[in-house]
């Protein structure tokens, strides 16, 4: 009876692998919530390798068939049933995604560890939220449906929100409901755009609507409320401002996961819809206002930056800035013909940025985490001494902070380089100097702290807790993990080619 | 046409009120009647599957957590209304509100007329699903991952508002314990009402393969008639560690999984159903997954733990 639909090309081998990656940390999370206590933990270590070895094998899957990877869920084609593709976009973000929540996982044993009797709130909480995001924002990734997509960004917004207050100060309460309110907005315009796309032309699945959507006001107006919807998710300014607080308010654990990866998920959304979706249509004067507010985000986010007097306020400012970098993809890379060669080398510098930003902020804020529990505090002012005391989770921060600058080698360089090759070969040398002058500043913040780390303190240092060389080497892994991204030779770069539109 | 004239004005004008209203407690009330009034609109779009949900969720369950939410406002509601926006501000935001209504009015009178739809592909594929009610195959066959996945948003928002509790009250029961009170009018209201509503709920959920109705709305009921006999005292609220509770929450999803990930071995994919047996294990699904969503609908209503665990 059914009735095969449009879709070109049947389920590939491996695709039960994309089920997988979303089945697994869905599942759990329903197994951490039915035993609960030190299971919780527990699960979510197990299921981090397993999760990994998914990742690393849909990767190699699209590698080697040099095509995308699809399955159909209950065997239902689209329009009628939801399916999951994986193209090297997606494969990329898996297999980063997977080696994060590893790399933080490792790190939370520690400050989330499970009470030896019963079950702690906190732990318990974050060990499930964790699975969680993982499974959302595989979903995300995978989706190449409308309203499959909104369930997934939904499952993602509700996880995330929680991580925000773990630590249940009021003030972290409410930085978590504004989050929660900009999110939620966020999802409105999302659904809404949705459900226009579906009225003009009767359809949700990616691949059927690049065939039918034409350059007129419904599709504009869908395309504009969703991408509107996901800024707000994205934080990209002027929509950033639940974000300093929120990021900042979270333990470092869960800002990590928040900075590096949650905000990445609509920014991935919006690539799909202006890339896949609408793949074509003349839409650069939108592309300039999306780069105008990148621009704005680095100029604004890195000033702000430098003025924070506390570490954590400084670097979720800086993520304020970096969030701006992705989105200067746009003005660079949509154009009305497709097969541009700026707009291809343009379109990866903006997604290296997505990966490399992400490593990056996880070290930083994973090592202002231990600054901070070392210390007691996270004033900058009062930082002197820290280098000596905690050498390894220091020079971390500086190399994360290399790529935040761009400076060579790190994945920041690879990417800040391709957008501004891309700004100069195509005449629009203005976001090539906004390129340079965020560069400058980030330096300028990064500096600051690192000055301040390495100076000799005025009366000795005292402690307030020792920390373990594990979590430094964590961290310090992660730090050489953003730094190796540079050495990436441009090769690997083609996987991320693979299944866009040509 | 008349009967529709009447009820868009009065949507309207109940929606106007709802935004212009002062007291929170009156505001709520006006959400409610917004949502019946919607439910209504529904109805008369012959859309009666859209139009219980919105009621039962959008006006009941809804406006049951705001009237809850305005209760514990209330001794702050005097100072909140010195932090108000200005005058300006108000303008801007009715403004803005006004413009994005207008656009989405012209967008809705864009679209192709007549409208693309799926529909006859849902009909001509029904019978592979056993099912005779089609928004029922859309959300247990076609599409069940969505709803899988949508159950899922459920539960990590019970897990994340159970996680605003305070660290020594984990493992205590929801809410406040509300006093016994036998003569008084909400135990006779309850205990008039339970068996009733309950009788409602399986008939909901029951007629949902053939029928509007079905999980979610079932589902519904069975919360409201839980949070009626909490708030009548004639039950407390079950602690958030206890084992039970935890799989009575859990039970709908994991059959959900367990049937979707068997469908990879006898019906070729996950979340697929072999033809014959179709109707039966989308029965066997919804039935625990009834109960889950009741049971997370009606923890959410009840709040984060506030009682003190027994240990």
């Amino acid at each position: 009876m059914i009735e095969p639909l449009l879709m070109p090309g049947s389920a590939t081998a491996g695709g039960f692998l994309l089920v997988l990656a979303v089945v697994l940390p869905v599942l759990g999370v329903l197994l951490s919530l039915a035993l609960g206590g030190r299971h919780a933990e527990r699960i979510a270590l197990i299921l981090m390798p397993a999760g990994l070895a998914v990742a690393g094998a849909t990767t190699a899957a699209v590698w080697r068939t040099r095509a995308v990877l699809q399955y159909f869920v209950g065997g239902w084609y689209p329009p009628l049933g939801v399916a999951f593709r994986a193209d090297g976009l997606s494969a990329v973000m898996m297999l980063v995604t997977g080696l994060l929540i590893c790399g933080i996982g490792l790190f939370a044993r520690v400050q989330f560890a499970s009470p030896e009797q019963g079950e702690g709130r906190a732990p318990f909480a974050f060990w499930t939220l964790l699975l969680a995001i993982w499974g959302g924002l595989n979903a995300v990734f995978l989706g190449g449906d409308l309203f499959n997509l909104y369930v997934a960004l939904e499952l993602l917004t509700f996880a995330a929100v929680p991580l925000v207050s773990l630590d249940g100060r009021a003030e972290t309460i409410k930085a978590a409901l504004r989050y929660l309110l900009f999110a939620l907005l966020g999802s409105i315009l999302y659904l809404l755009g949705a459900v226009l796309f579906y009225g003009a032309y009767g359809a949700l699945a990616i691949v059927i609507l690049s065939g039918r959507v034409r350059a007129e006001p419904v599709a504009w107006a869908a395309i504009a409320l969703m991408t509107a919807g996901l800024l707000a998710k994205a934080a990209l300014y002027p929509f950033h401002l639940w974000l300093p607080p929120a990021h900042a308010g979270a333990p470092a654990p869960a800002s990590a996961i928040l900075s590096g990866l949650v905000v990445k998920a609509p920014f991935f959304l919006v690539v799909r819809l202006w890339f896949d979706v609408m793949p074509g249509q003349p839409q650069q004067a939108a592309a300039q206002i999306l780069g105008t507010l990148g621009a704005a985000a680095i100029l604004f986010g890195s000033v702000v930056a430098l003025r924070q007097a506390r570490l954590k306020l400084l670097i979720a400012y800086s993520t304020v800035a970096q969030i701006g970098y992705l989105f200067l993809m746009f003005p660079l890379a949509v154009k009305p013909v497709t097969g541009h060669p700026w707009s291809t080398f343009a379109w990866t510098g903006g997604v290296v940025q997505a990966i490399s930003h992400a490593v990056a902020k996880a070290a930083m804020f994973l090592a202002a985490g231990l600054i901070a529990e070392a210390l007691g505090h996270d004033r900058i002012a009062r930082l002197a001494g820290i280098g000596r005391a905690l050498p390894v989770t220091v020079l971390a921060f500086g190399l994360g902070g290399l790529s935040l600058m761009g400076l060579p080698p790190s994945g920041g360089f690879v990417a800040k380089a391709m957008l501004l090759s891309a700004a100069v070969s195509e005449g629009q040398w203005w976001w090539a100097v906004v390129v340079l002058t965020g560069g400058l500043l980030a330096a300028g913040y990064v500096f600051l702290v690192l000055a301040r780390s390495l100076a000799d303190p005025v009366e000795p240092l005292r402690l307030s807790a020792t920390i373990s060389p594990g979590r430094q080497a964590v961290v310090l892994a992660l730090a050489l993990c953003a730094v190796l991204l540079g050495f990436v030779p441009l090769r690997p770069l083609e996987l991320l080619q693979i299944g866009r539109p040509v | 046409m008349a009967l529709d004239a009447v009820l868009a004005v009065l949507v309207v004008g109940v929606a106007v009120w709802t935004v212009a209203a002062r007291d929170t407690f009156a505001a709520v009330v006006g959400f409610v009647a917004f949502g019946l009034l919607v439910a209504l609109i529904w109805v008369r779009l012959a859309a009666p599957d859209v139009a219980l949900t919105e009621a039962a969720l959008g006006s009941g369950l809804t406006g049951g957590l705001l009237l809850g939410a305005s209760t514990r406002l209330g001794r702050t509601e005097a100072e909140a209304t010195g932090e108000l926006p200005g005058g300006l501000l108000q303008f801007a935001a009715a403004t803005v509100s006004v413009l994005v209504s207008a656009g989405l009015i012209a967008l809705v009178l864009l679209l192709p007329e007549p409208a693309p739809t799926l529909a006859p592909k849902v009909a001509a594929n029904i019978a592979a699903t056993g099912l005779q009610n089609p928004v029922t195959a859309v959300l247990m066959a076609y599409r069940a991952i969505d709803t899988l996945l949508e159950v899922m948003v459920l539960l990590l928002a019970l897990v994340g508002m159970w996680s605003l509790a305070p660290d020594h009250l984990w493992g205590g029961a929801p809410g406040r314990r509300e006093p016994a009170d036998p003569d008084g009018v909400l135990t006779f209201v309850a205990q008039v009402l339970l068996p009733v509503g309950i009788l409602v709920a399986i008939h909901i959920f029951w007629v949902g393969s053939v029928a509007p109705g079905g999980e979610f709305q079932g589902a519904t009921i069975f919360a409201a008639m839980w949070i009626l006999a909490t708030m009548a005292g004639l039950a407390n609220t079950p602690p958030v560690m206890r084992r039970s509770l935890r799989l009575l929450l859990i039970a709908g999803p994991a059959v959900f999984f367990a049937i979707g990930l068997a469908g990879f071995a006898i019906a070729g994919a996950f979340l697929a159903y072999p033809a014959d047996y179709a109707k039966l294990l989308i029965l066997i699904i919804e039935i625990p997954l009834t109960l889950s969503i009741a049971t997370t609908l009606a923890l959410l209503v009840a709040g984060p733990p506030e009682q003190e665990p027994q240990r």
